[in-house]
This record gives structure tokens, sequence and C-alpha cells, in this order.
């Protein structure tokens, strides 16, 4: 296999408590942490691992995104992606542009293989790998928590609702990467420095002819409903009483 | 008027749960006309199950061995095909819906309305966004199909009652070859259905080994409730993956969810906001999750636990 792509989207921090803007209009970002997506550093590592098995030659990592996700794909650089390349927009972009998007690179590029997370924890939407897919018009393999190359097609295991499936693709195909496909490695402060020498290229969206416009308008943004209070019960025998009270128990 | 085609989830005899769920979603529509279709080997049980459902008026067929498995890309060309006849498209927010409906609504060059969790009028949905913290709503072009799958949590199961007309279809549409189905190992399912479940009791990475976890299973033997885990847990192997509830895992709208030694990231929290009581038992009185618990007990699980299963006895 000569060729993986991985996605890396920039997304809030997984740890930052996001606070809804007080006209609706999103959710505030400004001065908040951004990070490498995390289920998009498990694709990574599993290209990489996949490369350091001798079974691909590059790894190459795509963001679209603003100017800052320059950021993010230095981490890449860093983790071990051979080069980046950048998509640049202003605009919020729907999985369904970002599809398109990492399609038009596709063609560019001829992967045998993409590697995306399963779903990016700001949209939470799970769709850009499967569309992907479908524009692409290859395999899919969502879900992934193990992966094994057999020469043109992949063995993967899928952790789904009713426990884990196993389905056999052949290649080129997409997979999203689920949690426990693997534990991404630490970046270390010499390969920090290795990476501002690797090629980041930087391409408009405009430039490849795709049009930021979301399909879908959003109307507002607010926060959830908040639970009300409860009460605290001092010991097993309370809690019982108060579990018969509400008839479950 | 709407016609809103869904796209039952089954594994070959049952229809699943969530299937009925996206009924309830579907008839909040005005003026809707809900199909259910059923992809499969042998579609005769499934379909009389949906036909049977509430609120269904048609079930169309669609028998192949080619749709034994839910295989998305064997799958997705075909919804793609029937969905011709409808305005929208609906599956469920289960691991089967997320690896198809993209996948659906990308050939029918629509964006997608993941997790719907309200309906606000026939192109106006809410979903949840930063692992719930921020409710979003959204509206679909009128002048194009809408695909989305439904935040099954959100809505309840449509009762029975129905009585919808069935019709088999043939669909010509090449089917790709390149994706094949090799097995699917399910963990035992003598226990109830986690994602269907009157009651859920969870443990967290506090059980500390996968031989303390079986306090959990013995718990839920007891209240006669699904077993659930946090990723913690999934992670340290003290649970397998089919259980973890949160973002990433099973969000689950149970009556009663009982979290044993689980601190509550918000990650968890938002697979479990929906439930109706939550119970929260955990040795740091400082724990987030007692933040959303109705109600709080603050001790030692490994003492807790079987003075609990004592009184649940007596």
């Amino acid at each position: 296999m000569q060729k993986i792509l991985v996605g890396i989207k920039r997304v809030v921090d997984y740890n930052v408590r996001v606070r809804v803007k007080a006209d609706g209009s999103g959710v505030a970002t400004d001065g908040v942490k951004m990070s490498v997506n995390p289920f998009d550093e498990i694709a990574l590592e599993e290209a990489l691992r996949i490369r350091e098995r001798g079974e691909a030659s590059e790894v190459v990592a795509v963001s679209i995104g603003p100017e800052e996700a320059q950021q993010q794909l230095r981490t890449a650089l860093a983790m071990g992606a051979d080069r980046a390349i950048l998509v640049k927009t202003e605009h919020p972009i729907e999985p369904l542009t970002a599809a398109r998007v990492l399609l038009a690179i596709v063609r560019k590029e001829s992967p045998d293989l993409v590697i995306v997370g399963k779903q990016a924890i700001d949209d939470d939407c799970a769709q850009t790998g499967p569309m992907l897919a479908a524009l692409w018009e290859r395999p899919q393999a969502t879900f992934c928590s193990k992966l094994e190359i057999r020469g043109g097609t992949a063995v993967i295991v899928r952790e789904v609702d009713a426990g884990l499936e196993t389905i056999e693709i052949d290649l080129p195909a997409v997979i999203s990467a689920d949690l426990r496909l693997n534990e991404p490695r630490y970046v270390k402060l010499p390969d920090i420095m290795k990476a501002k020498k690797k090629p980041l290229d930087v391409l408009e969206l405009g430039s490849l002819g795709i049009s930021a416009e979301p399909g879908l308008r959003p109307v507002r943004t607010e926060a959830p409903q908040p639970r009300s209070k409860g009460v605290m019960v001092k010991d097993v025998a309370e809690l019982v009483s108060a579990l018969r009270k509400r008839g479950l128990a | 008027m709407s016609k809103i085609l869904i796209i039952a989830e089954h594994d070959g005899q049952r229809l699943n749960q969530a299937t009925a769920r996206c009924v309830t979603c579907a008839r909040q529509i005005e003026g809707g006309e809900v199909t259910v279709a059923v992809f499969a080997a042998a579609p005769g049980p499934v379909a009389a199950q949906a036909a049977a459902l509430a609120g269904v008026a048609h079930v169309v067929t669609v028998e192949g061995a080619h749709n034994a498995h839910a295989l998305a890309a064997v799958l997705a060309p075909q919804v793609a095909a029937l969905a011709a006849g409808y305005t929208h498209v609906f599956g469920a927010s289960t691991t089967t819906g997320k690896d198809l409906m993209p996948r659906v609504a990308a050939l029918l060059d629509v964006p997608q309305i993941s997790d719907a969790m309200a309906v606000e009028g026939p192109y106006r949905f809410k979903r949840p966004t930063y692992a719930g913290n921020a409710i979003v709503t959204l509206e679909a072009p009128p002048a194009r199909k809408v695909v989305a799958t439904v935040r099954t949590a959100s809505f309840e199961a449509a009762g029975p009652g129905g009585s919808a007309t069935l019709r088999a279809v043939t669909l010509a549409v090449p089917l790709p070859t390149h994706t094949r189905f090799v097995t699917v190992t399910a963990a035992s399912s003598d226990r109830p259905d986690l994602a269907s479940a009157a009651k859920v009791v969870s443990g967290g990475r506090a059980l500390g080994s996968k031989e303390n976890f079986q306090l959990i299973f013995s718990l839920a033997e007891k209240l006669g409730a699904a077993v659930g885990a946090s990723r913690a847990a999934v992670d340290a192997g003290y649970a397998p993956n089919e259980l973890q509830v949160g973002q990433t895992g099973k969000i689950i709208a149970p009556e009663l969810y009982v979290a044993i030694g689980i601190s509550g990231a918000i990650q968890h929290l938002t697979g479990i906001k929906d439930a109706r009581t939550i119970v929260a038992i955990n040795k740091d009185g400082e724990a987030p999750i007692f933040e959303v618990a109705d109600l709080g007990l603050v001790g030692d699980l490994f003492t807790i636990l079987p003075e609990l299963e004592k009184s649940l006895a007596n």
C-alpha cells in the first residue's frame, strides 16, 4: 500500500465545558483551547502504525478549517504524519461539504486508505466518513476497533450496538476510528521541532470549486434544559424507601 | 404532505424498538404519512411487527439474500432508490443507522440531520451538539429530501394498534460486492437490552476489576435491569464495548438509571440525562454525577452494594 490519508479536525478541546452564546448564534469559542478531534488522533495513530509495520509508505494529514488549523496539522506532523494539507476556509463546514472536499483531495492523492475519526466531538455528526465513501463509491467501515490489512483487502472489527461485527472490504476504502482502535502516542519535543520542517500545503476551499454554503440553516443554539436538583439520602435504607415510593424497586 | 420513509432496524427476526421510536418522531410531523421499509433476506416476520405499530400507514419489503446483513454500502443505493417517492428518510441513531444514513444522504446529495431530538416543523428539527451541551435548531430546505437519524432516547416507542398495508418491492439497483459480512459476536442476550430497558445499572472505573464488575451484574439481576458501563470501565476491560453509555456509546432513557462508581464526565451524562430517575452512588461527594442525580448516596460501593441487594430482597 502506498498512501494513507487521515482527516484531522480542529475542535474545542475535550476538557472545555462549552458555553452557549447569549444571542443564540452558537457556542463561545474565543480564547477557548482548541485541539485535534480525539477520534482523529486515533485515526492518525492507526495510519502511523500501518506505515511502521511496512504496510504503507506515506501518511498524509488533511484538515479543513481556518488558518489556525495549521496548529492541529503541526500536531499531526509531530505525531508522525509525513506531510499535511490544509483546505482553508473561515466558514463552518457541514459534513457533506467536508466529504466533497476530502473527495477532491482523494482524487488528487489517490490514497489506498482514508481513515477519519468516527465523529467529531463538536458537532457529534458522525457523517463525514460514510459520506466520503458514498461519493467515492468505495467501501466504508465505521466504528472500527481492529484493522488488519491483507493485500488488497482489509478485515475490520466494528463496535456495533449488538457487540462486535467483522467485515471484509476491498481497498481503497474509508475507515472511521472508534475509541478502542488504539491509544495515540504522545508527542515528544524533538518531534515538534522536526514537524516544523515537514511540508504543509495550504489551499483555498474556493480553488477546489466547492461552496462552503451550508445546506442546513442553523436557526438558533440554546443551552439544554437542566435537570432539577435531586436529594442526597443518608443510607441504603433511605435509598430503598425512596425507590419504593417511586415504584422503582 | 410529508411522506416519511423509516428504515427498519432488525436482526432478521425481531423489529428493533428503535424503529418504533422513529415512528413516534415521524408522527410528530403534522399531516405526515409514515412508511416503514424492511430490507431483509426474509422480511415477513419483521414486516408484520412493523405493520402492527400504531401510526404506520404502509410497510414496504425489499427481499433478497444481499439484505441478510445491514451493510451500509449494499443498503444505501437501495434506500436512495426507494426514497424517490418520499419527502423524508429516517433511520434510528443506532450504530446501524449512523452507518447507513449518511451514505444515503450523500447519494441523495443532501445534508443529514444527525440525532434529531425534537420536531419543530416538517423541515425544522432540534439536535444536540457538544455532547449535549448545546442544542441546535436546524432548518432543512423544503425543496429537498430530509435525511435524518432519530435520537431514540427522545421519543417513546409507538405502541401496537396499527394495521398498515404490506407491499413487496423489487429494486433494480446495481449493488457493490466490495463489502462483505463475516461475523458478529454478541454478548449473552439473556439480559435486558441496554438501549430499551426500563431499568439500567451502570458501573464505572471505581469497580476496579472485571471480577468486581460482577457486583453490577448481580444488582442488575435483582432489579431486573440491563447493565451499562462508563467509558473508563470499558477502556479498562471491566465490561464489553456494547455496554458503554455516553456521547460515544449508547444514549438511553430508562425509567431508572443507577450509576455506581461513575464520576459523571459530561460525555457520560449526555447519555443518561433523559432517564426519569437517576441514582448515584459514589464515594466522592463532589463528583459531578450528583449534579444530575435525583437520589444520591455518598459512600463506599463495596459496602453499599451488598447492603442494597439485601434490602431489595426484603
